[in-house]
């Protein structure tokens, strides 16, 4: 080991050799009085309780009605394979607190990314400018957050040193160029972040966590007879350095394969509406776009969403619930507190075909008088909290998968998506298609790739007519955008059949 | 940091570099300084400030590379910082392709001033950054009986480059931006309409600050009502502000990393017709009061003027060095400054009102496009037009196609840029395109 290293703050991104963190970092918050763990994010990031309290004292100090301070620290490595090499590595270290104050459901906001005394009293006056009024006292008390530890970690990626790394990625390589002679081409990429973060708030909550996160990925480009093709495939999860294994490799390159040499097969359907099919897994982008974006409260509570008048509404076929879980173990979406301080929980939004509840943030749940339900997330300390989804599923259904394909005479089955998007006013979403294959007559029949698929996102939900039991969670690289904020999600689906979507294609 | 002291570290950051073992070193020391406020239904929702500053390094180790970067800007932890990250970047393969650019090639400090840095945004106070906002919300807020919520927000930024390298590059950059937009909901039988209009500018007083709360709120109304039409082929018209969307695809395909990944359809094109005769594109980064223009780009390589796609003929690609040398080629710059399209006559009414029967497109919804193949599908809003009249606004369909023979069909470009942006492309007609609907 070439860097022992007593120092708390983390100097650079990329590892040279195993580099000591102080491992009680690793524990969340804990018990009442002043944990050892708490102790040492305090530490960490050099401040006081009292000048948290100094800090929270000047946000308020304008009459706001609450406020809060989102401590992070966050060391970002990305190392990159091309050409046979492991020849790239970069790495990015941000670190800094973000003070929030609500005023009703107004938001002032700043940040700073030096943590002195001068510093966060000066961002606490910007943010305290929100509101108009004489301040406000706050409590003494100081209450730690009991933390769920959802995502252990075995071996932390600070510990963790490039050179550990390299061998998976030419695994990688190596599996991919072996199982196809017409691979020309392969991209592999590892990154890892970890995040340290604090939350103190006006009510006295302190929420300490240690945030793991870690994705591979790997593209192959095949050449046969002068076209080209490429495929990629990606795994994530909130995991330690143990989530690395030859095993998930080899599944990666044999799932690249076959995708990259499905496109050689695939064609364009014809363009137009028609029933769709959707695969379990990925799938959930359907749920993540058609619905899950408009179930997000901030919309809702401006009434700009199309869902906004169908709270305890009949939305779905009675056999259908689906769920934004912030709860699964080391699931890339999950959080042990959300970036406000609230508990995550498993939030029922569809029971039984009626729109349960939309996803609350601090404000929106204040507006509708109900718990939080933890969905407020945020990119990093830059930004200010809003109404996100974690992980969005739907639970099983009363059919089976088979019976599914077997009713569709002229249609889809799709199966890999890139991207997908939503217009929540008017309810129209996207995905974009990057394999599955048209059935004919009950049957799987050609490959199709390379097709967006649009459909209005109420319609589709009360056009879901049938659900397997199949239900099935993707691991794949999913990342969210909204108000240009980024966050990590996952989502699932099992087998569904949608009655009629817009299908791009072409025509005669 | 003033520009002097940022000079002054990233000299002592490179120096400290070569001293522990790399051979070469590029740092950028970025600065960035933002506000914005946002008023929504005549009360103050958001006020945000932001203040951004970020050290990066590329290291060149003994033919090894790394870029690194971090917001903590204490002198003795960022000479620790280098330390780590040339020790680590020893780990990595070797990569002969990897050296700073050909000095030659550098920008020499001798270009026209562009004027990209408007000093008020340094004595702008609060109240006047609300009153522009309210300006734009009050033109539109109660004013229609179908509106649901109104939002505008005005928002600026002050951001700043300071670029060294150890083979003899060293240069600033910076610039100044100012927006204002507003959004419209309303109410109506299917669903809840909604849209924005915005204008930005680099400079605060040449920035268009009346009307735009009006033209959301048209926008707004006007795609109340839906309907999607037949699957079919048909003429497309693409407003200026979404040309972009389905540009985009070609110019990714022009970059020397899509090319050298085989990720580009237009590799190996050059000199060939890729798009009809109505296209010429010219990469223009010498226009003053141009967001998009700049000296050098951010390998400190000299900004050139040059076409893209002459008549439709692929006359350059983007090339940075390293992807330059692994391809051998040229480097031509890694990235775009401004897109300039050549205009034609007529003005997006004009346009519309010689359409016989066709889809105005206002807004893309999602969709992408295959690097290798230029296959792509999009999902698209607009308008359906019969002999020259805009009859309903249209929603949930595709278009879909390839990006090698969808700019073949080009027939005509419009007069209509859009000032203030980087993008100065006219609205554009297209034959023959394959629309899914109904």
């Amino acid at each position: 080991m070439l860097y022992k290293r007593r120092d708390f703050i983390k100097i650079s991104g990329i590892t040279a050799a195993g580099s000591l963190i102080v491992p009680s970092l690793l524990q969340s918050c804990k018990g009442t009085a002043l944990s050892g763990g708490v102790s040492k994010y305090l530490e960490h990031f050099e401040v006081t309780p009292e000048l948290l309290k100094k800090v929270i004292l000047t946000a308020m100090s304008k009459g706001g009605d609450y406020a809060d301070l989102y401590f992070e620290h966050t060391i970002n490595n990305y190392s990159n394979l091309e050409d046979g090499k492991v020849n790239q590595a970069s790495s990015n270290i941000a670190y800094g607190v973000g003070i929030r104050v609500l005023k009703g459901d107004q938001t002032g906001y700043a940040f700073t990314e030096i943590i002195t005394p001068e510093a966060m009293l000066k961002a606490a006056g910007t943010a305290a400018s929100i509101a108009n009024d004489t301040g406000k006292s706050i409590t003494e008390n100081i209450t730690e957050f009991t933390s769920p530890n959802l995502y252990p970690v075995v071996t932390t990626w600070e510990d963790t040193s490039i050179r550990e790394k390299i061998p998976f990625l030419e695994r990688l390589n190596e599996k991919i160029f072996a199982l196809d002679n017409k691979v020309t081409k392969v991209n592999a990429s590892i990154g890892d972040t970890t995040s340290y973060i604090m939350f103190y708030n006006s009510e006295g909550l302190l929420a300490c966590d240690y945030r793991p996160l870690v994705y591979i990925s790997g593209t192959s480009v095949m050449e046969k007879d002068g076209r080209t093709e490429n495929a990629s495939v990606s795994r994530s999860a909130r995991k330690g350095a143990e989530f690395l294994t030859n095993e998930l490799v080899d599944n990666m390159a044999q799932d690249v394969v076959a995708k990259t040499n499905l496109q050689f097969l695939a064609g364009k359907p014809k363009a137009g509406e028609m029933e769709v099919v959707m695969s379990a897994g990925e799938s959930g982008i359907l749920l993540h776009e058609a619905i899950g974006h408009a179930f997000e409260a901030d919309f809702n509570r401006k009434k700009t969403s199309i869902f906004s008048d169908k709270l305890n509404k009949k939305v779905a076929e009675d056999f259908i619930t689906i769920v934004d879980d912030g709860t699964l173990p080391s699931d890339r979406g999950s959080l042990n507190f959300d970036d406000e301080g609230n508990a995550t929980e498993n939030t029922v939004i569809v029971r039984n075909g009626i729109l349960s509840s939309y996803l609350h943030d601090r404000i929106s749940a204040a507006y509708y008088n109900v718990k939080p339900t933890g969905n407020g997330r945020r990119q990093s300390f830059r930004f200010m909290p809003v109404p996100r989804m974690r992980s969005t599923r739907m639970e099983n259904g009363p059919h089976k998968k088979e019976e599914i394909i077997a009713s569709v005479r002229n249609g889809v089955y799709v199966d890999n998506f890139s991207n997908g998007q939503v217009n929540i006013g008017a309810g129209d979403f996207t995905f974009f298609v990057k394999a599955g294959y048209l059935i004919e007559n009950g049957k799987l029949t050609m490959p199709i790739k390379d097709i967006n698929i649009i459909g209005n996102g109420p319609q589709a939900l009360a056009d879901i007519v049938m659900a397997g039991d199949d239900a099935k969670l993707a691991d794949g690289t999913w990342t969210c955008g909204k108000a240009g904020q980024s966050v990590p999600v996952t989502l699932g689906l099992p087998t569904v059949k949608v009655r009629k979507l817009v299908v791009g294609g072409v025509n005669a | 940091m003033n520009t002097q002291e940022k000079y002054n570290l990233a000299k002592t950051v490179i120096d400290h570099a070569l001293k522990s073992g790399a051979q070469q070193v590029s740092v950028s020391i970025d600065e960035s300084r933002s506000s914005e406020i946002e008023i929504r239904d005549q009360k103050i929702d958001k006020l945000a400030e932001s203040n951004r500053n970020s050290l990066s390094i590329n290291l060149y180790v003994d033919k090894k590379y790394s870029s690194n970067s971090t917001n903590r800007m204490n002198k003795e932890e960022i000479r620790r910082f280098v330390e780590e990250s040339i020790n680590a970047t020893r780990y990595l393969a070797e990569d002969e392709y990897r050296i700073l650019p050909d000095p030659a090639l550098y920008y020499k400090g001798d270009g026209e001033e562009l004027n990209m840095i408007d000093k008020t945004i340094e004595t702008l106070d609060a109240g006047t950054k609300i009153n522009l906002a309210r300006a734009v919300h009050d033109e539109v807020f109660n004013k229609d009986e179908r509106i649901i919520s109104v939002s505008a927000n005005y928002s600026d930024s002050l951001s700043s480059r300071v670029l060294v390298t150890s083979n003899g590059f060293s240069g600033e950059f910076g610039r100044t931006g100012f927006n204002l937009s507003a959004s419209v909901s309303a109410k109506a039988d299917t669903g809840r309409p909604s849209d924005y209009w915005y204008e930005s500018s680099l400079f605060l007083d040449r920035m268009k600050k009346e009307g735009i709360g009006k033209k959301a709120l048209e926008r707004t109304l006007r795609k109340i009502g839906p309907r999607k039409i037949s699957s079919g082929k048909y003429p497309m018209l693409l407003e200026n502000r979404v040309v972009v969307n389905l540009l985009s695809p070609l110019f990714n395909a022009l970059s020397g990393n899509a090319i050298y990944q085989k990720q580009s359809f237009l590799a190996g094109k050059k000199d060939q017709q890729v798009a009809s005769k109505l296209m010429t594109i010219i990469d223009d980064p010498n226009i003053p009061f141009a967001p998009g223009s700049r000296h050098f780009d951010s390998e400190g390589l000299a900004f050139m003027k040059k076409a893209i796609i002459e008549e439709g003929v692929l006359r350059n690609f983007y090339i940075d060095t390293y992807y330059g040398r692994k391809l051998g080629m040229a480097p031509t710059n890694g990235s775009s400054s401004n897109i300039v399209f050549r205009l034609g006559d007529r003005d997006l009414d004009a346009m519309v009102k010689s359409l016989k029967k066709g889809i105005f497109i206002t807004g893309f919804n999602g969709g992408n496009c295959n690097g290798s193949t230029g296959d792509f599908s999009y999902g698209i809003e607009g308008y359906l037009v019969e002999n020259g009249e805009i009859i309903h606004p249209v929603n949930e369909m595709n278009i879909t196609g390839n990006m090698t023979k969808i700019w073949m069909n080009l027939t005509e470009a419009g007069n209509d840029i859009i000032e203030g942006s980087a993008a100065r492309i006219p609205s554009l007609l297209l034959d023959q395109v394959d629309f899914s609907g109904i």
